[in-house]
């Protein structure tokens, strides 16, 4: 492994952290204003137990609504990649739900499944993280050029089996692409229910909580927590890609 | 001699916005087997619709394809296919991407064996030792090598090409035309390439059908009458240089330019 690599992205965070510091310390805002990073490592230790019960609390509901995202939003990303009349019918749709402010669905879900929070919150994740994965694997399958049929399709091939060796490799990277972005939205599914919703779990809450008592290091510590598990999570993909779609990179120069 | 590819009086119309768009017209191909025959017409003639009637990807309006004696209704396991674009799977290895007809084909036989049938062809079009590379790794070139080593891996009795070197640069042209040269001596297999180059056509063909502007009927038949060893040097003797202007002039006609100062 490149130790450039490693160090790089490590000085970076330092460098904002640093920044952060400095704004906050210049401006002498007080703690219940701005916190800055040197009033984290406290929070931190003081509630060390909410924060690895509530990170494992947002971390497993992400990625199970995560995980439904993948196999409804490729399924449906099939469905409009292989049927021109399937895109024409679902894309309207899709985009209108799309572009409906997921906190305003947080109360109708909290009404419709009472009490049931962990299922709300994962229902929230996937619905706002299965978009732009049916999109980039619909447009992956759409776009095969037809030489890609043809070489199979010429020797009689089923249409699964083109699918399988050909379609479904060949739209990877953009499924990885799509991924991506999926995971952060995703969190931001997951927060959200947890922060609106009474009586929530999670880091979500931790941050509430917070809020509630005036404890403003408290409130930035989870959200870098967040940020943390973000990354984390980034990264899983990232190493995921590598070994199923390592193929796309190029090697540079 | 039997003729394996027969198409009989095969007329196709694509349906467009603006009505039916007729591109071939009665259009009449015989190929014995064994024989390679080029098929070169203006732009937007229609060829392209050829290969994928030969390919059984798609059916006529009216006409008859017949491979080996039997009518083409549906794809045919028996058919091997190279484009212009050498249409690699990036996420597989050259052997890989040269074993995948076997796959479909012959789903029994032994990994060892496909290896060993992909490796023989790869060494025959010079990419010994590059098995394991990317297609990412090699040349346009080299990568439409690979392909041609795909369309016949699993032995198919028709090899249907369409304009497979047309993307490449001039001299490594004339390097894959000795390449298919070659090929066809030590594989048994009957071809239609579609081209847009006249020498290619000439060098390659044991026949050469110039087909009509759209729609496209078969306008010229020319019998390359020399020897099956041919090289590129033979495309510079009076014999084939007669050839070409034949096949010139007739392209003119197919054009419509027949009146033209040329």
């Amino acid at each position: 492994m490149d130790f450039k690599k490693i160090l790089t992205p490590i000085l970076s965070i330092i460098a904002f952290l640093a920044l952060w510091e400095f704004i906050v310390w210049v401006n002498g805002w007080p703690n219940y204003v701005m916190a800055s990073p040197s009033d984290l490592p406290a929070a931190y230790i003081r509630y060390w137990q909410l924060f690895l019960i509530d990170s494992w609390q947002t971390l497993w509901r992400t990625v199970a609504g995560l995980a439904l995202a993948i196999v409804f939003g490729t399924f449906l990303g099939m469905v409009m990649g292989f049927s021109k009349t399937a895109r024409d019918a679902l894309y309207p749709l899709l985009v209108g739900f799309n572009a409906i402010p997921k906190a305003t669905v947080v109360p109708v879900l909290a009404l419709l499944f009472i009490g049931a929070h962990d299922f709300n919150t994962v229902l929230m994740a996937f619905m706002i993280s299965f978009f732009p994965i049916a999109v980039s694997v619909g447009i992956g399958l759409s776009t095969l050029e037809p030489e890609y049929r043809d070489i199979l399709g010429a020797l009689g091939a089923s249409k699964f089996t083109i699918f399988r060796k050909i379609a479904l490799p060949k739209t990877l990277p953009e499924f990885f692409g799509a991924l991506k972005v999926s995971v952060t939205l995703a969190f931001i599914g997951t927060n959200l229910v947890e922060i609106i919703s009474p009586h929530g779990k999670g880091l979500g809450a931790l941050f509430l909580s917070g809020q509630t008592n005036g404890d403003y290091p408290l409130m930035f510590a989870v959200l870098i927590a967040l940020a943390f598990l973000g990354i984390l999570l980034y990264y899983a993909v990232v190493a995921l890609e590598k070994i199923f779609a390592g193929w796309a990179e190029r090697q540079p120069g | 001699m039997e003729n394996l590819i027969d198409i009989r009086g095969v007329t196709h119309a694509y349906k467009t916005k603006h009505g039916a768009l007729p591109v071939l017209d009665n259009l009449d191909i015989q190929v014995p087997q064994g024989e390679f025959c080029a098929v070169v017409g203006p732009s937007g003639c229609g060829k392209s619709t050829l290969t994928r009637l030969v390919a059984g990807l798609m059916k006529p309006d009216q006409g008859e394809v017949w491979l080996h004696g039997e009518k083409v209704t549906s794809p045919r396991k028996t058919v091997g296919m190279a484009f212009q674009n050498p249409v690699m799977l990036e996420w597989r290895s050259i052997i890989d991407n040269v074993i995948l007809p076997l796959e479909i084909v012959a789903p029994s036989m032994s990994k060892a064996e496909k290896y060993a049938r992909a490796e023989h062809l790869l060494e025959m079009v010079g990419l010994k030792g590059f098995s394991n590379k990317r297609p990412s790794e090699l040349s346009g070139g080299m990568r439409q090598r690979a392909s041609l080593c795909r369309a016949i891996v699993h032995k198919p009795d028709v090899l249907i090409m369409d304009e497979p070197f047309g993307a490449l640069d001039n001299f490594t042209r004339e390097d894959l035309w000795q390449t298919m040269r070659d090929l066809r001596a030590a594989e048994p297999f009957t071809a239609v390439l579609i081209t847009h180059d006249l020498r290619e056509s000439v060098f390659l063909g044991d026949q050469v059908i110039v087909l009509s502007g759209r729609p496209a009927h078969t306008q010229y038949v020319l019998d390359v009458d020399l020897p099956a060893d041919r090289t590129i040097d033979i495309l510079y003797e009076p014999k084939a240089v007669d050839m070409l202007h034949l096949l010139r002039d007739q392209i003119r006609i197919a054009q419509g330019r027949d009146g033209e100062v040329h």
